[in-house]
């Protein structure tokens, strides 16, 4: 006889496998999804710092940067000589205001020179279109990429600039991207506005001779050998460059756009390890319980193989197969699947990190890792199950499992089962006799609940963030800021433009915290001890008073290790640098950024300066927007403005652009991963029952009875599982909030009703779509085969 | 003793066996101390009232189920010291199960169904051989539930023949047919006992049956009663059902 090329066994599997397809598909999907969650996000994340790894190499991105007011050329020599340094690239750079045609706003700029007749040495540039500068070449500049797409301008287009209190004209030849200029940040923002902001490179003899700085530099940036300590070469380069008006020299921690760049992948290493993390935990749980109960429901086959003489681990085998069958389909899925969405939400972020070389990465490990999770998970829910049938003695697995010990439900005993129908009495002793069975199944579907909850919660945790920050924090329209200290009657000239309601001073001085051996380079802002408009707020979202004092964001005071009534040491970078002693206050939640506040005259005085302002906060008629700002633009001794409504609409943006796409994509896994559960919470339980059901048919229970005893313990299973996932689901945000604190934001923790509302509604609808599903099997109960004792 | 347990001609010895369920007050005694000695070839039949200990006996001896005290002995090896993994191989090998509730696997046909039996048996007949021993020629590529309960329960005699196995235990295989079918299927177990020689152990209520029988043994309050031994068992069509 020729040998069967399936056996029996096999054969067993396959047909067991297309009985429960229906299920089974819904496993796989709670297991793809987990698997393509945590596929998409490292690969997301690992791509973007490969991507940022390999540009700031390629490009030779500087290690420290250092300006100064004017230095001759020939300083370079010394920097040259510093111990551990290995390039220097000097350059002449000034910011101003610009003008573009068809844009009422003030917009402001940075124009760097390039070297005429080579390469830099450090941060070059990637032309991404157009042509580089020829020497010498006048008014001809190369524009950054993020600009020129903001303005939609074409090769040949010309911007105006106030350099140095002169307008050039400057005419765009060339697009590129800088990797000092992933994010372009102006003065005094706080996130990059590609409109309002430009940045331009011009060629070094054009730019020193049109803002008179022959055989001079005020810029510098150095690339250090490997070892070399960055802290001494910085002190070393601050001593060389104090003379000629130098200001604290930093790295790349401090860098503007590297800081920045460096907090979005923090965030995204956050939210994207922890989210998918949750997922295939979740999943992981999921496949678990699922399986644990599908190969429960094989307990007589088990018997019968068990007492013709198959082993243990020939039946264990058996079931392993059927898992891996689910393993092997769901990691094909969520593996092709998170690769495919890896690389398309990777395109979506290309156009935000602006890194030349961006690739996807697949990460091997990350792979492996969450399939082998998915796997052993499923493996260990089916073994136990399997062992549990298996260790009966066969006699007894045969026998349908017969019910314990008869027990008076809790309201039976209590005396008010009398206002249950008979039904329901059938419903609740079910639930009481399993209630382990009935919690996890409850624990499953609050699960999936917990997730569609915590896929939301960040969105409103964000929203709340912004609300706090600009409708009660920051209530200004428009934030100036010039150039150098002026004297406050500057501001009269601003308060009497048509359109301006309200004028509040600011003092910005940039300054080099220090507490012990920590310290941290930020900016100490001077306001007044009231102020209407630039508040500062506390936790209770009341606004702090500053009179006191002192008073600094927690965030900061928790760099620098300091406490209220601590002293520390504050070094302004400017002018003649003087040091002084400031002793804390108060320490305030800040949710963006770590601000440094005091009281605008206190400040003055510490610093001998008389009444003098660096900014101001405004208030505007927003029906004198345009006429306001062409006056604003005509001042050239404004280097930057900030709009507050553009700011938060950029915020926004940016959240949008970034976490929220990898956000929304969750919560549509969220929904997935909650309607496979209830599913097959439901479906199992159908098969669990379908004889007892059928004999009660047979006694002549309507179909409606019989669903009613069904799908009353699923209701119950659900109805306990809202409260149980709207507390898992709190959990959860609560932790990913307390995980997800960077130098740039923090997040409070805030969860709209509409996100509890949501989730529920969705597993409700699961619920009943499952409901439906199931019906039609109850549906079709054959009752004559029920009872000839057909499986 | 020692030479009768080891005798060539005793399939199964029993020592004082015991089984109980359950503790306390609730305690069931399902069998209380039987002693016997089965021989080969016999066709043996067990007859009793509900709950007189018979299914248990037959559980036990098949090594589906473990005595409270007590031995059994199957050709001399005792079962409880076998491990699992022994014991597995004991069923494996020499013992083919018939069941009241057939035990079919629903998602496989009737061949293959036997199948299930000759893929791991030791020296098996060919599925196809043990099907044609219980009649059934045709409808071999149906399910389970495209077969009626005597053609369901012809495929579960054959999945316990496939093996050739020493002994049969059938716990009323008749149970749940009509008198025509409970006939066939009773024809193919007289007949696989005379053809192969097979020990046959037949659970019933049927107290007609006993005349088709070697030996009948009768179970009361989980004992054993009496033995009676039938000189001249009478063909299965003779009996009156």
């Amino acid at each position: 006889m020729m040998r069967r090329v399936v056996s029996a066994l096999n054969r067993k599997l396959l047909r067991d496998l297309w009985n429960i397809k229906g299920q089974l598909v819904a496993i796989i999907f709670v297991m793809a999804s987990g698997i393509m969650t945590f596929v998409l996000s490292f690969g997301v994340i690992d791509s973007l710092e490969l991507g940022q790894e390999i540009y700031y190499d390629r490009a030779e991105f500087a290690d420290v940067w250092a300006s100064a007011k004017r230095v001759p050329q020939d300083v370079d020599e010394q920097i040259k000589q510093i111990d551990g340094v290995s390039k220097v690239e000097t350059r002449v750079t000034f910011g101003g205001t610009i003008q573009v045609e068809g844009m009422d706003e003030p917009a402001t700029g940075r124009i760097i020179s390039l070297p005429d007749n080579r390469e830099p040495l450090l941060n070059k540039l990637y032309l991404e279109r157009g042509r580089l500068l020829r020497p010498d070449e006048e008014d001809a500049v190369l524009a950054s990429e993020a600009f020129v797409l903001a303005h939609d301008f074409i090769l040949g287009d010309t911007v105006d600039m106030i350099i140095n209190g002169k307008k050039r004209t400057l005419k765009i030849v060339g697009v590129v991207l800088s990797p000092e200029y992933v994010y372009s940040l102006g003065a005094g923002a706080m996130i990059p506005d590609n409109k309002r902001f430009g940045v331009f490179w011009m060629s070094h003899r054009a730019l020193e001779a049109a803002v008179d700085m022959d055989g001079a530099f005020n810029d510098v940036a150095l690339s250090l050998n490997r070892g070399a300590n960055v802290d001494d070469v910085k002190a070393e380069l601050d001593r060389i460059l104090k003379p000629y008006g130098g200001l604290i020299s930093y790295d790349r921690s401090e860098q503007m756009s590297n800081w920045f760049v460096e907090n979005e992948l923090a965030q995204n290493r956050t939210t994207g390890t922890v989210t998918p993390m949750i997922f295939l935990a979740v999943a992981a749980f999921l496949v678990n319980v699922v399986m644990t109960r599908q190969v429960a429901t094989q307990r007589v086959q088990i018997g019968m193989l068990k007492a013709v003489g198959y082993n243990e681990s020939e039946i264990a085998f058996h079931y392993l197969r059927m898992v891996m069958v689910v393993v092997v389909i769901g990691s094909i899925i969520g593996l092709i699947g998170g690769a495919w969405l890896g690389k398309g939400l990777l395109n979506l972020y290309a156009e935000y990190f602006r890194f030349p070389y961006l690739r996807y990465t697949y990460s091997i490990d990350v792979m492996i890792l969450s399939v082998a999770f998915c796997a052993a998970s499923a493996t260990a829910g089916t073994w136990i199950a399997m062992k549990q049938a298996a260790s009966l003695p066969p006699a007894e697995a045969m026998r349908p499992e017969t019910p314990t010990e008869f027990k008076e439900t809790i309201l039976e005993r209590l005396g008010i089962d009398r206002f249950f129908s008979f039904l329901s009495r059938i419903v609740l002793r079910q639930v009481e006799r399993r209630p382990i069975r009935a919690l996890l199944s409850s624990i499953g579907v609050g699960f999936a609940l917990s997730i569609l909850v915590f896929a939301n919660a960040l969105t409103d945790s964000m929203d709340h963030m912004m609300n706090v920050q600009y409708d009660i924090g920051s209530r200004e329209d428009l934030m100036l800021s010039f150039v150098e200290p002026r004297h406050v009657s500057a501001l009269e000239e601003i308060r009497l433009m048509p359109g301006v309601l309200k004028v509040e001073p600011l003092r910005d001085v940039p300054v080099n915290l220090r507490h012990g051996h920590l310290s941290k380079r930020t900016g100490i802002s001077g306001i007044i001890p009231n102020p209407d408009l630039h508040r500062v707020l506390g936790a209770d979202l009341k606004p702090i008073d500053i009179s006191s004092g002192f008073v600094m964001s927690k965030m900061l005071s928790e760099i620098l290790d300091v406490k209220v009534g601590d002293t520390i040491k504050a070094e302004v970078l400017e002018e003649r640098r003087p040091e002084l002693d400031l002793t804390v206050s108060a320490i305030y939640d800040e949710f963006v950024g770590m601000g440094a506040f005091i009281d605008i005259e206190r400040i003055n005085s510490l610093l001998n300066e008389g009444p003098v302002v660096t900014g101001a906060a405004l208030m505007i008629d927003p029906n004198w927007n345009g006429p306001l700002y062409e006056n604003i633009k005509e001042i050239p001794s404004i280097v930057g403005t900030a709009m507050m409504t553009k700011m938060r609409e950029l915020f926004e943006e940016i959240m949008d652009e970034n976490m929220m796409r990898m956000m929304a994509i969750y919560v549509v896994f969220a929904a997935f991963i909650a309607c496979g559960v209830i599913y097959n919470t439901a479906r199992i339980a159908f098969s669990e029952r379908a004889r007892e059901l059928a004999s009660l048919r047979v006694l002549g229970l309507t179909k409606g009875e019989v669903a009613y005893i069904l799908f009353g313990e699923l209701a119950l299973v659900v109805l306990l599982a809202i409260p149980l996932g709207i507390f898992i689901g709190y959990g959860l945000v609560a932790g990913l909030v307390a995980s997800f604190e960077t130098e740039l934001f923090r997040i409070p923790l805030y969860i709209k009703s509409d996100t509890y509302a949501y989730a529920v509604c969705v597993v409700i609808a699961s619920a009943l779509i499952s409901f439906y599903l199931v019906w039609r099997q109850v549906d079709n109960i054959n009752l004559v085969e029920a009872q000839k004792g057909v499986e | 003793m020692l030479d009768q347990v080891t005798d060539e001609n005793i399939v199964f010895k029993t020592d004082a066996i015991t089984k109980q369920y359950g503790v306390g007050e609730l305690t069931v005694h399902a069998l209380r101390g039987v002693t016997m000695e089965i021989p080969k070839g016999e066709l043996i039949v067990l007859l009793g009232p509900s709950g007189s200990g018979k299914s248990t006996f037959l559980n036990i001896i098949g090594g589906l189920d473990q005595p409270t005290s007590g031995n059994v002995h199957f050709e001399g090896a005792a079962l409880a010291d076998m491990t699992d993994r022994e014991l597995t191989y004991f069923r494996r090998e020499n013992v083919g199960f018939v069941f009241q509730s057939y035990n079919l696997v629903p998602s496989l046909t009737a061949l293959e169904n036997v199948e299930l039996i000759t893929d791991i048996a030791a020296d098996p007949m060919s599925a196809k051989e043990a099907l044609a021993a219980v009649n059934l020629t045709e409808r071999l590529n149906h399910f389970p539930s495209q077969l009626s309960g005597g053609e369901q329960q012809r495929v579960a005699i054959a999945r316990a023949i496939a093996k050739r196995p020493e002994v049969m235990l059938c716990d009323e295989p008749t149970g749940a047919l009509d008198s025509e079918t409970g006939i066939l299927v009773l024809e193919a177990l007289q007949n696989v006992n005379k053809t192969y020689g097979t020990t046959t152990i037949i659970i019933t209520h049927n107290v007609s049956i006993a005349d088709v029988a070697d030996r009948v043994i009768y179970f009361a309050d989980g004992n054993v009663s009496d033995v009676q031994i039938n000189e001249n068992p009478k063909p299965i069509r003779d009996i009156r059902w």
